[in-house]
C-alpha cells in the first residue's frame, strides 16, 4: 500500500502542475496586469505610473510564460508563472495583491468553513441514510412512494431557494435563529444551526433517493434472503447485513469529500455571511486577486486529490478483497 | 423561567447577551476595505472607518449647509499666505498670476493625545515589545502606550503620500501642487529601492531623513505646506484622511520583520486620535470600533440650519462627543439578511435597497413616504441628494456624436431630448433621483434651482418646473443635424449608434432594452455592447466606445471638482485623465483655467453659469441624474442628519439602547408551534406504516409457521 500511496503521490505533481496552468491561462485570459491594477487602485486618478508601479512591486511587470529578454533558465523562471506559481509546490503561498500574507488567512478562515461543513456534512450522513432505510424497510409501501416522490421534488429545487426560503421562514417568520452572521467559540453556535439544516435539508432528495436505491440493491441479494430464512426479522437483517454492505457505494461519494470540507461553499458563506474559505475565494475572484484564486485552486486541488486517495484506502477497509498494489 | 427577561428570549438575536442594552451602535459593510492606511484609502467603505479613527486639522460642519471647513485638531482653519516667484508676500486680492507660491500654516491644539497603541511603548532598551509566537493580533501585545500629537506627524504623513511601496491614490494630483513632491517622491523611489535591493522584508524607510520642501515642521505645534500658485480647495483636501497625522514610530512599529507576516500591518490596523479606535478587525467577519479613551473632547454643534433645531437636531448642542461607546460593523453581503436584520432591529440604520423599497417606502402625491409597516416601527426616514452626477458621456473624439460642429452638436441635444431620464429616475430608481439640468448637483457653489438653472437646450419652464422638450423638437434637430427620421442623408442608411456598457447582468437588460426605446424614439438603432469593467476601461482609454454611462462622486464641495472631468487636458485618451468624453473645448478650457483657483464669489458664479452654458450648448454629455439617497433609521436613534462630505459623523449619533431592547423582544419573540406541527406530521405519517409493516411481518411469520407445520 505504501508504493501505491507513494505512485499516487506523484502522479498528483503533474495534475497540479496541469490545474495551476490552466486556472493560470483562464485568468489572464480575462484579466491582463493592467486590468489587476486598475481594479486595485481604484477607479478614481489612477495614472500610468501608479500602474507600472504597482506590477513592478508585484511582479506582474514580467512576460507571462516565457521571458525571451532572459538568459539560460531565466527564460521560463523570470515569468509571472513561475513566480507565482512555483513556491506553491512547498504550501508557500505568498502574499496576496494587496499585501496580506495568504498562508496565514486560509488557516484563519478554514475553520469557520469547517464549523459549517462539518456538522452538515456528518448530519446530513446520518438522516440521508435513516431517511434511505425508513423508505428501504417499507419498500412498496405508501411511505416508499411519498418519500421517492417527495425526494424527486427536493432535489429539483434549486440550492438558492432553500437558503433563501429557510432564511425566510427560520430566520424571518419564526425568529428561530440569526438570519446571517458568524462568531467565534461557542457563540457561533447559533449562526451554524441555519445553514447546517438548510445545507442537509437541501441534500435530503438527491442523497436519500441514492442511498435508497443502495439499499434495495443489497436487499435482493442471496446473503440477505439467507439472514430471511434463518428467521431473523427484517429490522435485523436491515441493520445488520444490509447497511454494513451498502455502505461500500456510500463511501466512494462520501470520503471524497472529507478533505475538502475546510474548503467551505461558495453560496453558503456567501449569504450566511460566514468568513470562511468559501467567501475567501469569491472575494478574490471579485477583487481580480490572482495570487489568493491560484491559490485557493491549488489547494481545492490538493484536497481532492487528498480526498481520492482517502477513498481508495477507504475501500481496503470496508472491503478485505480490495488490496493496494 | 422567571429569570429570562424578553430581550433573552429573542433566539434570533446575532449579538451577545451581554450586549442587550449597551451603548452600541450596530452597523454593517457589505464589502471589506481594502485599506485602512489614510494615504491608500479612498472609498466610501473605507472612510466609513478610518473617518472615526484619523483627524485631520480641518473637518466639516455636521449640521450646516452649505458644506463648511471648521478646525478639527487645529486651532483655526488657516488663511492662504500667498507668495510671488521670489517669495515676497502678497496681498490676499492678489491676482492669481502673480501667485506663485501659497502657504498654509496649521497650527493644532496642544494636549491631543493618540489612542492606546503598542507602537508607542519601548522597552528600557529603546525596542519595541517583542513579537512572540503568541501574537496574532494587535491586541496580543501586553502593553499600551498613547503620547501627544505633534505637527510633525502631520508632515510625516504628508511625505508618506509620496511613498513609493502605498501608492497613493492621490500623489499625481499632489505632484503637481505640494512645492518639491515629484522630485521628493523620486528620492524616496531611489531610497527604496536601495534599502530593498537584497529582497529582505520589513524595511523602514525613516522619511524623517529626507525633507520634503512643501511641507515643514515650524515648531511642536505648528506646520506649514507650501502649494504651487493659489488653488483654494487644497483646504477641502487638508479635510481628508490624507492629510491625517501618522505617528511616525507606528510606521517603524509595522515594519518589523514578522510583523506582515501575521497581517500586521499599518494597512490593517489604524492608529489615530479620533472619537474611536478600531479594537477588533476581522473584515471578514466584524470590525469594531470603540471610544477612544484618549480622546480630545469635542462637543455637539449648536448651531445649524434652520430647521434643524424643529427636527430636534441641536437638542444635544454643547454636549460632549461621541455618544455611543461601540460600534459594531459586521459583514452582510446580501440585501435579504440584510434588510431582515434591519426591520428586526439588529441594524439601527439601513439604506433602501431596490428588493425591499415596495415594503419600505410608498409615495403620495409624487412625495416619498413610509409604508404603514415601517411607520408602525417607529422608524423614520431621511432623504438627500449626495454630491454625485451620473451621466451618459458621448466620445467627443467619434466621428459620428462626436466634434464640435454644428450638427453634431445637434445629434447630441436631440439625443438628449429622447433619453428620459426622467422616466429612468422612476422606473430603474423608485424616484430616487434628481434629473440633472446641468454638471453640478444641488449643494455644490455655482448650482442654480428654478428656471434660471434649467438646460435650455433639453428643458422648457412650464407652469413653474422644467418640462422636457417634445420628442418631435428632437426629431427636427435630428434632421438638422442629417439624419431626417433617422437616416443618414449622406448615405442614405439608418443612423446606428453604440453604447458600450460595463452592465452585463441579467438585472442591467431592462435599463438595457429601456435605453434601445429611448433611441428608437428618434428611428435610430442602438447597438449595445455590454462587456466586462476591464474591458470597458480600456475601450475608453482607447477612445473606443461611443456612447457611454459613468458617474462622479465628488472629493470636496467646489465646482473645480466637477467641472475638471470636462477639461482638455485631463482628456482620458493620451491624457489618462478624468476626462472620458475627451472633451477638448478651448473656450471651456479658458474658462475653467479662470474659476478653477478663485475664491467663491459673484464672479466666479458668473464665471461657472458661462462654463455651465458652454457645457450645455456643446452637449458632451447627456447629463442624466443626481441620485437621492433614502435612510431609514429607528427610533432609537438621534441626531442623524445626512452629510455626504464629512467622514467622521458616527460620533455625533445617540442612541437609547433600552428602547431598542425593548422593541427588539417585541418584534422577534420565537414562534416554535410550526415544529412541534412538523414533528407531529411525521410521527402521524409513520404510523399507519409501522402497523401495516408490523401486520405485513406477523403474516410472513403465519405462513412460515403453516409451512413449517
Amino acid at each position: 500500500m505504501i508504493a501505491y500511496l507513494i505512485r499516487r503521490l506523484f502522479y498528483a505533481i503533474p495534475i497540479l502542475l496541469g490545474v495551476n496552468l490552466f486556472t493560470f491561462a483562464l485568468f489572464f485570459f480575462i484579466n491582463s496586469p493592467d486590468d489587476m491594477a486598475r481594479m486595485h487602485l481604484g477607479v478614481k486618478r489612477v495614472t500610468p505610473e501608479a500602474i507600472a508601479k504597482w506590477k513592478a512591486d508585484r511582479g506582474y511587470d514580467k512576460p507571462l510564460l516565457y521571458n525571451a529578454e532572459s538568459g539560460g533558465i531565466g527564460k521560463l523562471t523570470d515569468t509571472i508563472f513561475y513566480q507565482h506559481s512555483a513556491r506553491l509546490f512547498v504550501f508557500d503561498f505568498g502574499r496576496s495583491d494587496e499585501g496580506r500574507d495568504i498562508g496565514y488567512d486560509i488557516r484563519n478562515r478554514m475553520w469557520p468553513s469547517f464549523a459549517i461543513a462539518l456538522p452538515t456534512f456528518l448530519v446530513g450522513i446520518l438522516v440521508y441514510i435513516t431517511f434511505a432505510m425508513v423508505l428501504a424497510f417499507f419498500r412498496g409501501m405508501y411511505l416508499d412512494t411519498l418519500g421517492v416522490v417527495l425526494s424527486v421534488i427536493l432535489m429539483s429545487v434549486s440550492a438558492l431557494f432553500y437558503v433563501i426560503g429557510g432564511q425566510y421562514l427560520i430566520g424571518k417568520l419564526l425568529h428561530l435563529v440569526p438570519i446571517s452572521g458568524y462568531d467565534s467559540g461557542m457563540a457561533a453556535l447559533k449562526f451554524v444551526i441555519l445553514p447546517v439544516v438548510i445545507g442537509v435539508v437541501s441534500g435530503i432528495g438527491a442523497s436519500t433517493r441514492l442511498y435508497r436505491t443502495f439499499f434495495l440493491e443489497e436487499i435482493n441479494k442471496d446473503y440477505v434472503r439467507t439472514a430471511r430464512a434463518k428467521g431473523l426479522s427484517e429490522a435485523r437483517v436491515l441493520f445488520r447485513h444490509v447497511l454494513k454492505n451498502a455502505m461500500i457505494p456510500i463511501l466512494t461519494g462520501v470520503v471524497v469529500i472529507i478533505p475538502s470540507l475546510f474548503i467551505g461553499s461558495l453560496i453558503m458563506e456567501s449569504f450566511f455571511g460566514i468568513p470562511g474559505l468559501g467567501s475567501y475565494t469569491i472575494d478574490a475572484i471579485n477583487a481580480q486577486d490572482f495570487t489568493i484564486v491560484r491559490a485557493m485552486v491549488f489547494l481545492g486541488s490538493v484536497l481532492y486529490i487528498a480526498g481520492l486517495i482517502l477513498t481508495d484506502i477507504s475501500y481496503t477497509l470496508v472491503d478485505p478483497r480490495v488490496r493496494l498494489g | 423561567m422567571c429569570g429570562i427577561s424578553p430581550a433573552d428570549a429573542a433566539w434570533n438575536n446575532p449579538y451577545p447577551a451581554s450586549e442587550r442594552e449597551a451603548n452600541i451602535l450596530y452597523s454593517s459593510f457589505r464589502e471589506r476595505p481594502k485599506h485602512l492606511d489614510p494615504a491608500r484609502a479612498y472609498s466610501s467603505n473605507e472612510y466609513d472607518f478610518i473617518g472615526q479613527i484619523y483627524e485631520p486639522p480641518f473637518q466639516y460642519h455636521y449640521l450646516k449647509r452649505p458644506y463648511e471647513l471648521i478646525p478639527l485638531t487645529a486651532e483655526r482653519v488657516p488663511a492662504p499666505i500667498y507668495l510671488d516667484k521670489q517669495r515676497r508676500r502678497l496681498p490676499a486680492s492678489a491676482p492669481v498670476a502673480s501667485i506663485a507660491y501659497s502657504v498654509y500654516e496649521v497650527r493644532i491644539r496642544p494636549g491631543i493625545r493618540y489612542q492606546p497603541h503598542p507602537a508607542f511603548v519601548r522597552t528600557p532598551d529603546g525596542a519595541f515589545q517583542p513579537l512572540t509566537p503568541n501574537i496574532n493580533t494587535l491586541g496580543d501585545f501586553r502593553e499600551t502606550g498613547t503620547r501627544e500629537l505633534t505637527a510633525a506627524d502631520y508632515v510625516y504623513q504628508i511625505k508618506r503620500l509620496a511613498h513609493p511601496k502605498l501608492h497613493s491614490p492621490i500623489l499625481s494630483v499632489m505632484n503637481e501642487y505640494i512645492v518639491g513632491m515629484k522630485d521628493y517622491a523620486r528620492t524616496l523611489t531611489q531610497a527604496y529601492k536601495t534599502l530593498t535591493r537584497d529582497g529582505e522584508e520589513g524595511v523602514y524607510l525613516d522619511l524623517e531623513r529626507y525633507p520634503l520642501a512643501g511641507a515643514e515642521v515650524v515648531d511642536r505645534y505648528t506646520y506649514r505646506v507650501t502649494i504651487v500658485g493659489k488653488y483654494p480647495q487644497f483646504l477641502y483636501w487638508m479635510a481628508m484622511p490624507f492629510f491625517a497625522p501618522m505617528p511616525a514610530e507606528a510606521e517603524q512599529f509595522f515594519s518589523q520583520p514578522g510583523m506582515a507576516r501575521k497581517n500586521l500591518t499599518l494597512d490593517w490596523y489604524p492608529v489615530g486620535t479620533g472619537a474611536y479606535m478600531l479594537t477588533e478587525n476581522n473584515p471578514n467577519r466584524k470590525m469594531v470600533l470603540e471610544r477612544n479613551p484618549n480622546y480630545h473632547g469635542e462637543r455637539y454643534p449648536a448651531e445649524g440650519e434652520p430647521d434643524d433645531a424643529r427636527a430636534g437636531l441641536l437638542a444635544d448642542a454643547g454636549k460632549p462627543l461621541p455618544f455611543v461607546d461601540k460600534v459594531v460593523f459586521s459583514l452582510e453581503k446580501e440585501g435579504i439578511p440584510y434588510w431582515t436584520k434591519f426591520v428586526q432591529g439588529y441594524y439601527d440604520r439601513s439604506g433602501v435597497l431596490a428588493e425591499s423599497f415596495d415594503q419600505a417606502i410608498r409615495f403620495s402625491g409624487g412625495e416619498a413616504a413610509l409604508s404603514e409597516t415601517m411607520e408602525q416601527k417607529g422608524i423614520t426616514l431621511l432623504t438627500s441628494v449626495p454630491t454625485s452626477s451620473y451621466y451618459m458621456g458621448f466620445n467627443m473624439l467619434d466621428p459620428v456624436v462626436g466634434g464640435t460642429s454644428e450638427s453634431a452638436r445637434k445629434l447630441r441635444r436631440a439625443l438628449s431630448i429622447a433619453i428620459d431620464y426622467e422616466e429612468y429616475i422612476s422606473i430603474f430608481l423608485n424616484g430616487r433621483g434628481i434629473p440633472a439640468q446641468g454638471i453640478l448637483p444641488p449643494g455644490i457653489f455655482g448650482y442654480q434651482e428654478g428656471q434660471a438653472g434649467i438646460n435650455p437646450y433639453v428643458y422648457d419652464w412650464v407652469d413653474g418646473r422644467p418640462k422636457r422638450k417634445s420628442i418631435e423638437e428632437a426629431r427636427r434637430l435630428l434632421a438638422e443635424a442629417g439624419y431626417p427620421n433617422g437616416l443618414d442623408r449622406k448615405s442614405g442608411r439608418p443612423l446606428l449608434l453604440y453604447y458600450d456598457t460595463p452592465s452585463t447582468g441579467p438585472e442591467q437588460k431592462a435599463q438595457i432594452d429601456w435605453m434601445r426605446k429611448q433611441l428608437a424614439k428618434l428611428d435610430i438603432q442602438l447597438v449595445v455592447r455590454a462587456t466586462d469593467y476591464n474591458r470597458f476601461q480600456e475601450k475608453m482609454r482607447k477612445g473606443g466606445a461611443q456612447l457611454f454611462e459613468w458617474g462622479w462622486n465628488a472629493d470636496y464641495p467646489d465646482p473645480e471638482n466637477f467641472f475638471f472631468l470636462l477639461y482638455g487636458p485631463n482628456k482620458k485618451v493620451g491624457g489618462d485623465g478624468e476626462n472620458a468624453a475627451n472633451y477638448d473645448s478651448a473656450e471651456f478650457n479658458r474658462l475653467f483655467e479662470r474659476m478653477k483657483n478663485m475664491d467663491n464669489g459673484p464672479e466666479r458664479l458668473a464665471i461657472i453659469e458661462q462654463m455651465q452654458q458652454t457645457l450645455r450648448r456643446d452637449a458632451p454629455w447627456i447629463w442624466g441624474f443626481h441620485p437621492k439617497r433614502f435612510t431609514l433609521q429607528h427610533a432609537w436613534v438621534y441626531n442623524a442628519k445626512p452629510n455626504h462630505m464629512a467622514n467622521n459623523t458616527l460620533k455625533y449619533l445617540r442612541i437609547d439602547p433600552k428602547r431598542r431592547a425593548l422593541l427588539r423582544a417585541e418584534w422577534n419573540e420565537p414562534v416554535v408551534w410550526p415544529l412541534v406541527a412538523i414533528a407531529l406530521l411525521l410521527i402521524a405519517a409513520l404510523i399507519p406504516a409501522i402497523v401495516a409493516h408490523q401486520r405485513r411481518e406477523n403474516r410472513g411469520q403465519r405462513r412460515a409457521a403453516e409451512a413449517g407445520a
